[in-house]
């Protein structure tokens, strides 16, 4: 017995081996690297090995570094609520008020397809709506609402958080609509039974099942919009900035070590996020 | 049938805006690449015509948008075959229990939640530090993998939650070996969620720009191309290439839905309807 279980032991390791390779060359060493490179210093052409702090002091004695860090979060939470809100109403319709399993595969279908598309194409496809002559304005024109073209629907936070909201929604729809088809229906006859109205048992009932699911698309949603910088490059017009795009303009100056500084402080804050996220729920059970 | 409630109604009337959200620019983009030649990038259309993917098919106009889609293309299916094979066995290794399981699962995760953008740094630095030269189908290839195998091995935990260990019981008490068992009895009934991997794999590949950014090298992969052309093309050529590799995008999605209900279909063929008889 003993024997057997130390040969699954080492068929299973032999088998995890080629996942656990890439891993170890492509995540572990090149965070490795940029935690060391973060202490080195850069002159204008090169990178020199050192051990300096310096890189971490002018990050954490700049002011640009908290308001960058301010509008991370803004971000994430803004667009955390929204997702949340559009993405539980979603899936909610799907499990509750759709009723052949049928037709439930087929919408599901449909939100899921646009996730396996280019995200930069989909982001570009805002252009056409939120321009100043766009179809945003001038509908608001022709019904009168506004006189002049907005300026601040392309090119701003607004159409950041948009973009975002677009972009990242289904991150939450997939495991809230995952977790509440795995609710048992006669909880909620139960419940209907013994008198509970239907708000009652949306939030008494199902809200506290779905929570995993709601926390796994939190992880989602929170993780994906506190690493980007593309979508806040594009959307806001390079008038915005967050942490992502702090490290993008750092490396396209060249300037590695306090690129690596910045996402270093960046990585050690992501992590604590999902430390406290993961907390909630226990991933593998969920799946 | 109960009669449909008030809310019901509001419900789907709500998830109708959330189609049209979803949907609507994109449809929105394929209209306007059929601009005239003389049209801009909003509405009006001043006409229509070809022109624009007409203009994707001269060299000199654009970039090197062919070779950029040669490029993802074949990057694509390599990670997408490294991400099957890759994911399955990972899969199957979790179900025994080896040392170490817990790091492993963490470094998954961790994979799966880190900023891309470091995953681009890091693998830059390291290919440099290290004197190699980064190329998409090296640095950009593993870099991609840090995306795309936790989404695999993700969905081979689903798959195996819901596997029924009797059949495998059964296939070794008829005598089968591990490698019989895993060949004849486990591949084909996890088959249907493997094209699923296979999907994630292509797509997550072909459209992944973040991670791909520093470490592809001077060869651009498509997504790098289309969005070096947003900073200087200000024509709906731009809406053709998206129109395109949108349509292209919607063919492998058709194509890996309709391999994945074949092979489910077949499978229930295949399967006999013992124990669903008179219990």
């Amino acid at each position: 017995m003993d024997r057997l279980s130390k040969n699954n032991a080492l068929s299973g390791l032999l088998m995890v081996s080629p996942l656990l390779a890439v891993l170890l060359i492509f995540l572990v060493l090149p965070i490795a690297l940029i935690v060391v490179v973060s202490f080195w210093r850069a002159t204008e052409f090169s990178i020199i090995p050192a051990f300096v702090w310096e890189n971490y002091e002018f990050l954490f004695g700049s002011p640009v570094t908290y308001r960058v860090f301010f509008n991370t979060f803004k971000y994430a939470l803004i667009t955390w609520a929204i997702t949340l809100t559009i993405g539980f109403t979603v899936a909610y319709f799907l499990a509750f008020h759709v009723r052949t399993l049928t037709w439930q595969i087929a919408l599901f279908l449909i939100c899921t397809i646009p996730f396996w598309t280019s995200n930069i194409i989909r982001m570009i496809s805002w252009i056409p709506f939120l321009g100043r002559n766009g179809i945003a304005n001038s509908a608001l024109i022709s019904w009168g609402v506004i006189d002049e073209p907005l300026d601040w629907l392309l090119f701003s936070d607004f159409a950041v958080i948009l973009a975002f909201v677009h972009l990242y929604t289904l991150f939450m729809v997939v495991p809230i609509f995952n977790t509440m088809m795995r609710i048992d229906k006669s909880l909620i006859e139960a419940a209907r039974d013994a008198g509970a109205s239907g708000a009652q048992i949306l939030w008494n009932v199902i809200i506290p099942l779905t929570k995993p699911g709601i926390m796994i698309g939190t992880i989602f949603v929170v993780t994906l919009v506190m690493g980007d910088f593309i979508t806040v490059r594009f959307m806001s017009g390079s008038q915005s900035a967050n942490v992502g795009r702090l490290i993008s303009n750092d490396i396209a100056l060249l300037q590695y070590p306090s690129a690596s500084a910045t996402a270093v402080v960046l990585l050690a804050t992501v992590l604590i996020v999902i430390g406290i996220l993961l907390r909630f729920v226990d991933i593998r059970k969920e799946l | 049938m109960e009669p449909r409630s008030r809310s019901f109604y509001l419900l789907a009337a709500f998830f109708a805006l959330f189609l049209l959200f979803l949907y609507g620019p994109t449809i929105t983009i394929a209209i306007l690449s059929f601009q005239g030649p003389s049209g801009g990038l909003t509405f009006p259309m001043n006409g229509t015509s070809f022109h624009w993917f007409r203009d994707l098919f001269e060299q000199q106009a654009v970039g090197d948008i062919w070779g950029s889609f040669r490029r993802s293309f074949a990057l694509g299916l390599m990670v997408m075959v490294t991400t099957v094979v890759a994911s399955v066995m990972g899969g199957l290794a979790f179900r025994k229990r080896f040392p170490g399981s817990t790091v492993v699962f963490y470094l998954i995760i961790t994979s799966l939640v880190i900023p891309s953008i470091l995953i681009s740094l890091g693998v830059g630095l390291g290919f440099s530090q290290a004197g190699f030269e980064v190329h998409w189908s090296t640095s950009g290839f593993g870099a991609q993998l840090t995306w795309t195998l936790p989404f695999g091995l993700l969905i081979m935990f689903a798959v195996f939650n819901r596997f029924d260990k009797s059949y495998e019981e059964a296939a070794r008490d008829l005598g089968a070996t591990p490698w019989q068992t895993l060949r004849f009895v486990v591949l084909p009934i996890i088959g249907p969620s493997l094209i699923g991997v296979a999907l994630f794999g292509f797509t997550l590949s072909y459209d992944e720009f973040a991670r791909t950014l520093l470490t592809s090298g001077s060869y651009n992969t498509l997504p790098l191309e289309i969005f070096g052309m947003t900073t200087n093309v200000t024509t709906p050529v731009l809406y053709a290439l998206g129109t395109l590799t949108t349509v292209f995008s919607l063919l492998m999605i058709g194509i890996f839905l309709l391999l994945a209900w074949a092979s489910s279909r077949r499978k229930a063929k295949a399967g006999t309807d013992a124990g669903k008889g008179m219990v």
